[in-house]
């Protein structure tokens, strides 16, 4: 679970998070105002299979073609990327086009989030 | 308890069956569906009210509230250019609006210039940029100095920000005595739930009082900390914690004040607060009220204020865009409506909204208007600006007043035998804390025992999922990037580089002492140095905070 970019708001990736290792997962949290080089780092470091995004600054579309576009160069992209925050339709169609896994916009409830990542295998296509 | 066939406090008439539906308020709080005198216990008005406008305050802080004059409505904005910002400020001054609330980007926030490659997507996007004096000067053209009062939502760069500002009345002729300007300034809050923290907690807290002693001395109307329970209540806490956690930061930052020399009655006065007041109605107007007395009480009794106006709790309420949902927006503006109107009986001194479109969007300017007209038809409409207090001497909402007292204190020492609320921050205990309440709330809104119309309950069969077809987005226009990149170029190529650098050095040197960095930082802007060098030039010095990643 990253925070990329700026945007300070942290409420929707912890509940996220907790909710995903209640289901007994194990999560990784970046913290905030993480850089995409060290997203990937962490990512690749930990052997994680899928990198969920938290922006709610609006800034998604930018933030998400630098993180896959770093997670190509490190030779790591079969890890899974997920987007969440306050995405519009419009963008969802365009970051899933861009290679994102899936879209959790504003409002998506959680149970939702968690049935995919239970449901996630490394290496699924999509 | 009652005799027999009398209808007791606990609402039931005796014998009927307790089937009625159980409300119980997020700090654990049952409410009974009927209260009485019963309830009050051993009330003493005189000692637990007081007049309006009398210690401890619990009915206002004024003693003729809104019949004297209505709250300030100020909303908050800013986006893209300066340029585009001061005309969006000049299109609701137009409309009524009486003050300002000034959005920053966040690189603006975080100390970054336009130019700095992690400032990429983020320029002119949540607020306005600003990189140096040049950009503050045009936002606030024509727009004066001492006539408008405006609060920067701003914190690790409050120290930037103000003393642009300082310097921008100079240059319009306005001496800082008569500058009214509300950096928000509140580092802590940012530490546990906004997070626009940038450099460690200590230095952090540092810049916080440089700012409260040095306008205590050269710039007395400027209020210089703007406490924030608000963001706080954002990011998860309960209302009884919200209040709680606010009180505790304006005592960490007096405790600091008074440990420089300075009295407490010479800043104090200009301290103020920023709560929401989204949720149960009542209960928001018990915190409002309990939180007064509690804190009149703690700056007399604990910090020996004299000056009435040092115990009051002068308080921004906003609506609190959590209340908000993304499903129907439209019924935005009917929760905005009961929460200006819960603001109101609140006794709020200056009232915001967020805009029905938040969840979604930068407010459209139609959104803004809503929000502002449905604060003034509360205002004028309704009547509930006519009296003070008119809530209080009810069983309830007295009884709440207690209850919500006992549950602010309650975690206040809780917090404080943990080691207080700078540990609590310094750890994560208290951003902990919060995230486990953003938890079960989110649990509490999926079983529907927090009930969300249009969430968790009267979903419409056919409710689209997302509504943002019906809603004007906000354009974000990339040509604002370029703007302010081209206009920083500009501004390194014809200041003068040895005065900048003497100033910047200036800074460093007396960031490494103990010296206020106030008179350090306004030579520095009246160079021109841009933000992301001065903001730089500190992280040189002292780092940053490293987060404690709790959730």
């Amino acid at each position: 679970m990253a925070k990329p970019g700026l945007d300070g708001h942290d409420r929707g990736a912890k509940v996220v998070a907790h909710a995903l290792r209640d289901a007994g997962l194990e999560v990784i949290y970046s913290g905030l105002k993480k850089g995409a080089d060290e997203i990937v780092a962490e990512a690749v470091q930990e052997d994680v299979d899928l990198i969920g995004l938290s922006v709610l600054s609006g800034a998604h579309l930018t933030l998400t073609r630098k993180l896959l576009d770093r997670l190509e160069a490190a030779g790591a992209d079969d890890v899974a990327v997920v987007v969440g925050g306050t995405i519009p339709a419009r963008d969802a169609d365009a970051l899933r086009a861009m290679g994102v896994r899936e879209v959790f916009p504003m409002g998506t409830p959680l149970p939702e989030i968690v049935t995919f990542f239970r449901g996630f295998r490394r290496g699924d296509e999509r | 308890m009652s005799d027999a066939g009398q209808p007791d406090s606990s609402g039931t008439p005796a014998g009927s069956p307790n089937t009625l539906r159980a409300a119980t308020y997020l700090d654990g709080i049952a409410i009974k569906p009927v209260y009485g005198p019963e309830d009050l216990g051993h009330f003493d008005p005189a000692r637990e009210l007081g007049r309006a406008g009398e210690y401890p305050f619990t009915r206002g802080i004024h003693p003729h509230m809104y019949r004297a004059r209505v709250w300030t409505m100020r909303q908050y904005i800013g986006f893209g250019t300066p340029a585009e910002t001061n005309a969006r400020f000049k299109y609701l001054m137009a409309r009524g609006q009486d003050a300002l609330n000034v959005a920053f980007d966040l690189p603006t926030q975080l100390g970054l210039d336009s130019d700095d490659a992690r400032a990429e997507g983020e320029v002119g996007r949540v607020g306005m940029a600003v990189d140096s004096l040049l950009d503050m000067e045009e936002a606030f053209a024509g727009i004066p100095a001492d006539r408008v009062s405006i609060s920067f939502t701003i914190n690790s760069m409050a120290a930037f920000i103000q003393a642009m500002f300082l310097v921008v009345a100079d240059k319009q002729g306005v001496p800082w005595a008569r500058v009214v300007t509300t950096p928000q300034n509140d580092i802590l809050k940012e530490f546990i739930a906004r997070g626009t923290w940038v450099y460690p907690v200590e230095p952090s807290l540092r810049l916080v009082c440089d700012i409260a002693e040095f306008c205590a001395r050269h710039a007395p109307k400027v209020n210089p900390i703007s406490v924030c329970g608000y963001h706080i209540r954002e990011a998860g806490c309960t209302p009884a914690q919200e209040m709680a956690y606010g009180l505790l930061i304006v005592a960490a930052y007096a405790d600091l004040l008074v440990r420089r020399g300075l009295d407490v009655d010479d800043f104090a006065p200009r301290l103020s607060f920023n709560f929401t007041a989204w949720g149960r109605l009542f209960e928001e107007v018990a915190k409002f009220r309990a939180g007064r007395r509690l804190y009149a009480r703690l700056m007399k009794e604990r910090f020996g204020a004299r000056n009435p106006k040092s115990m009051m709790f002068r308080t921004l309420i906003g609506g609190g865009g959590s209340g908000f949902t993304v499903q129907e927006p439209e019924n935005n503006i009917v929760r905005g409506a009961y929460y200006a109107l819960a603001a109101a009986l609140s006794g709020a001194q200056t009232m915001a909204l967020p805009t029905y479109d938040e969840a979604y969007t930068i407010p459209s300017s139609k959104a803004q208007l809503v929000a502002l007209r449905t604060m003034q038809i509360c205002a004028e409409e309704t009547g509930v600006a006519d009296t003070v207090d008119p809530l209080a001497g009810s069983y309830f909402v007295e009884s709440l007043t207690n209850e919500m007292e006992a549950r602010i204190r309650e975690e206040m020492d809780r917090v404080d035998r943990m080691g207080g609320v700078i540990e609590g921050v310094k750890s994560g205990a208290i951003q902990a804390e919060v995230a486990r309440q953003a938890y079960r709330f989110e649990q509490m809104m999926l079983s529907g025992e927090y009930p969300k119309v249009g969430v968790n309950r009267h979903l419409a069969p056919d409710a689209e999922r997302d509504s943002s077809g019906q809603l004007e987005l906000y354009a974000f226009d990339a040509t604002v990037a370029e703007a302010q990149v081209a206009k920083l170029a500009r501004l390194r190529r014809d200041r003068d580089a040895a005065t900048v650098g003497r100033a910047l050095g200036r800074l460093q040197d007396e960031a490494r002492g103990t010296a206020n960095l106030m008179p350090a930082i306004v030579e520095a802007v009246r160079a021109y140095a841009t933000l992301g060098e001065m903001a730089g030039a500190l992280r040189e010095v002292w780092g940053e905070h490293k987060e404690p990643l709790v959730f």
